[in-house]
């Protein structure tokens, strides 16, 4: 494992780069139990204790805590699940739907919460984890309604097109709609995540060395870096959200796709 | 200088995505300016496309670790 540049301080400026996000095991030797892990744990406490605080003295008149708790789980439930799914089959998918946006979004913020400043996608195996429990429920759903053979028909033969073009849209729309999708959505997550934690980096711990290590009046060049490693740490934050947002629109957009009737 | 030419080719080839993407949010604010009504309509619409845009620059860029 490479040094990370946070422990061992050496002269010679240490670009970030992947090996930062190699995080040394938390306890004993155990590659297994590493920071990312902790914060996976550490984020199904946030998340089931703020809506189980929320919902737990629920009343007519709701309280500012259960406000926010019905505010979030509107959000996904209409904003998400019922706009984009439709109102006859949403239901049976909103806590799917609802856990996902809320775990994707607490991991995703923990790269810009103080003290933590790590998010959890930026490790690609929870990526790919997610997306596939996506994979699964959205061809499970597929398959239960329209059988397995209509389902990849379903999937692979879009309507209305001329029968001596299939020979060549099949396999692609195989490729795309079963293969390519779960790769693109659990990359998509992870490679947000991992390139806005290493340009944080860059601007933080580049204008850290630019103001404490360097020679003369370049130190004053730390300055301005520092400066925008803040405003890119709000830019972060937007993304971090947007990414969550996205991850779960393009959950529903599957499912619905499976559950589309035939044309 | 240090580097390879992968840096290059993922700065290359994030250009057609970055176009792509800002083409998708401009019919969009176009779409809600001209009909302000149809925002909630638009705006998964714009994000998924957004979104598929944005795939070919995570490919790359995963492609450029991985190269």
């Amino acid at each position: 494992m490479s040094p990370h540049p946070l422990v061992v301080r050496s002269e010679e400026f240490v670009a970030p780069g992947s090996h930062d996000f190699d995080l040394p095991p938390i306890l004993g030797n155990s590659e297994f139990f590493t920071k990312p892990m902790l914060l996976l744990l550490l984020s199904v406490v946030i998340v089931a204790t703020f809506f189980w605080l929320a919902a737990r003295k629920a009343t007519i008149v709701p309280g500012k805590l259960q406000f926010a708790g019905e505010g979030a789980y509107t959000f996904v439930r209409n904003g998400v699940a019922r706009d984009v799914i439709g109102s006859r089959d949403f239901m049976r998918f909103v806590p799917w739907l609802f856990a996902l946006f809320y775990f994707v979004l607490v991991n995703n913020l923990f790269g810009i919460v103080p003290l933590i400043q790590f998010p959890t996608m930026s490790k690609v195996g929870v990526a790919y984890a997610l997306a596939g429990v996506t994979w699964l429920i959205f061809n499970g759903i597929g398959i239960r309604k329209h059988g397995f053979l209509g389902y990849l028909r379903h999937t692979t033969v879009p309507a209305g097109v001329p029968a001596y073009i299939l020979p060549l849209l099949i396999p692609i729309e195989f490729i795309s709609n079963i293969l390519v999708r779960p790769l693109t959505l659990s990359l998509r997550l992870f490679a947000n995540m991992f390139a806005g934690h290493l340009l944080l980096l860059v601007f933080i711990l580049g204008g850290e060395y630019l103001l404490l290590h360097a020679e003369g009046l370049t130190r004053l060049a730390g300055i301005p870096a520092l400066l925008l490693a803040l405003v890119f740490t709000f830019f972060e934050a937007l993304v971090q959200v947007l990414q969550a947002y996205i991850f779960v629109l393009l959950s529903a957009l599957y499912v619905a796709g499976s559950l589309a009737e035939e044309h | 200088m240090e580097g390879t030419l992968n840096l290059v080719g993922y700065g290359l080839s994030a250009i057609g995505p970055g176009i792509g993407v800002g083409l998708i949010f401009a019919a969009y604010i176009n779409g809600v300016a001209r009909q302000p009504e149809a925002r909630g309509l638009l705006q998964p619409i714009a994000f998924l496309g957004f979104a598929l845009a944005e795939a070919l620059a995570i490919l790359g860029f995963v492609l450029f670790f991985i190269g």
